[in-house]
């Protein structure tokens, strides 16, 4: 679909944005909890641990839901094909994406992989996405279900208390994934404005 | 081969009349409480009943029952019965007069006993006298409410399985406020009810099997070991950062017995409970937040030097 006066991609339809608003409101709220509960103190309380712990778990639960929901609309709609890559030549392509912002963006030359309705990911983007929705996202999710019922983790697993090995899975992927959040708004503010891909965001067009 | 089978026998015999003779030297005064528990440890009981002129077999009252594997294991388990109750019971029929003996208390034998000069019994007497327990109650309330004189063990310093600790020693609790025949001895309450007084607690069921009752109610201090300062239930720890944090309390009271060493093994802040459970904001680790903390700064640094570069590129 292209826009009449403007020439626009319309990259993002409207269950994708409701979902990726869900997905960034859930995500900043379990980080924010998060470091309060790993950070908690008995001095300084941003929050009240308790009510950190309830708002944490039903972001989560939340989260985990629109993941369900996510995983079903890649699965039966065309959005999934941006999530599909090839290995071969993977390397190369996501060098030559990563030379490009380490070193080309500041020569202002071309982009190695335009945004095209095909391809509404560069091989970086693609590579980090997959890696992040398909492999992080899941097993944080199922170390939060598991700390959420803990009297079903075994009580030891690998020398350590059982709680302690899923916890500390579940938080290292909690900081892999906040420092992802943070890398990801920046490179939102690379498009044609700083502004232009939050705008996207909203109205769906690139 | 006779000769091997002899050899196997005799072995076994002298094994066997070994252990026996452990088995009794190692329980002082059975012999002479063996007359007790002929009766009291068991349901049932039989006497000569002169007046009727036949033996006749009653049943025990439930509550004088005492369960002698129990006895010989806990603190006081070299002691006669008569050492705490009136010579007077080694008669039968008991006279009647002797339910009213006054029993003694654990001062009576324990104060500046050099024996057990480390438990700090006089201490632990004035933390109980400022519990609720005791200024709450009658004088009914006596150590032995809790220290069941027939059953109980130190466990908090000698059980290396905190767990097990934790369940002995919230038992103790639950003997009173989840039974409502004993909780009425001293108090005019009907039915108290612990699961519905922490209906507020997250997670209540693990809370309930990881830490001890004494824990949130009873006041801390430095000089006696195991807390009996039982607060008000206004003054209960309810700020879950007590435990949840850096300098957890838990480290204070339950888990106080703990080598020193294991506190910060690996790095991780009161590695002491790692082997039995995991506290949330309470067993972080010292290297993980450095390493964390170092990728944070980077991430942010080269975003900021991205930024200036892109913004003066432009």
């Amino acid at each position: 679909m292209k826009d009449k006066n403007h020439d626009k991609l319309y990259l993002y339809p409207i269950w994708v944005r409701i979902w990726h608003l869900i997905n960034a409101i859930m995500f900043l709220a379990l980080v924010f909890t998060g470091l309060t509960l790993q950070y908690s103190s008995v001095d300084f309380e941003i929050i009240k641990f308790n009510y950190s712990i309830s708002i944490h778990n039903y972001a989560g639960i939340i989260l985990s839901i629109f993941f369900v929901f996510f995983l079903f609309a890649n699965r039966f709609t065309s959005n999934g094909n941006y999530y599909q890559f090839h290995i071969k030549g993977l390397y190369d392509r996501v060098m030559k994406q990563f030379m490009y912002y380490s070193f080309g963006i500041f020569k202002n030359e071309e982009k190695p992989f335009p945004i095209t309705k095909e391809r509404k990911f560069n091989p970086l983007q693609k590579l980090s996405y997959v890696l992040i929705m398909y492999f992080f996202v899941p097993i944080i999710i199922i170390t939060g279900y598991l700390l959420l019922f803990p009297d079903i983790i075994p009580k030891n697993i690998l020398g350590f208390s059982g709680i302690h090995f899923v916890d500390l899975i579940h938080i290292i992927l909690g900081f892999v994934l906040s420092i992802f959040i943070i890398v990801h708004v920046y490179f939102c503010t690379i498009g044609k404005t700083p502004l232009s891909n939050f705008k996207s965001m909203i109205n769906g067009w690139h | 081969m006779k000769k091997h089978i002899l050899i196997v026998l005799f072995l076994a015999m002298a094994l066997l009349i070994f252990s026996q003779n452990e088995a009794k030297t190692s329980v002082k005064h059975s012999k002479e409480n063996s007359k007790c528990f002929a009766c009291h440890g068991a349901h049932t009981y039989s006497f000569q009943n002169d007046m009727i002129e036949r033996i006749v077999t009653k049943r025990m009252n439930p509550y004088f029952i005492i369960d002698s594997v129990l006895y010989y294991e806990q603190n006081h388990k070299s002691f006669e019965c008569i050492d705490c109750h009136s010579y007077d019971y080694t008669e039968f029929p008991h006279n009647n007069d002797l339910r009213m003996e006054q029993m003694p208390s654990c001062l009576d034998c324990h104060e500046g006993d050099d024996a057990t000069e480390r438990f700090n019994f006089e201490e632990i007497y004035e933390e109980f006298h400022e519990s609720v327990h005791s200024t709450k109650h009658s004088e009914e309330f006596t150590c032995w409410m809790c220290h069941n004189p027939h059953s109980y063990k130190i466990n908090a310093r000698t059980n290396e399985n905190v767990l097990e600790t934790i369940v002995y020693d919230n038992n103790i609790c639950l003997s009173c406020h989840a039974d409502v025949d004993k909780y009425q001895l001293i108090s005019d309450k009907e039915k108290p009810n612990v699961i519905d007084s922490h209906d507020w607690l997250p997670n209540q069921i693990t809370h309930f099997a990881r830490v001890r009752c004494i824990e949130c109610h009873a006041q801390i201090t430095d000089d006696v070991l195991v807390a009996h300062q039982i607060q008000p239930k206004s003054e209960a720890v309810k700020k879950c950062a007590e435990c949840h944090s850096k300098n957890a309390e838990l480290l204070a009271s339950l888990y106080q017995f703990r080598a020193k060493e294991n506190r910060s093994k690996y790095g991780f802040f009161n590695a002491a409970m790692l082997s039995d459970g995991y506290v949330i904001g309470a067993n972080r680790n010292v290297y993980l937040n450095i390493l964390s903390g170092v990728i944070f700064g980077l991430v942010v640094l080269v975003i900021f030097i991205h930024a200036i570069l892109r913004g003066v590129s432009k």
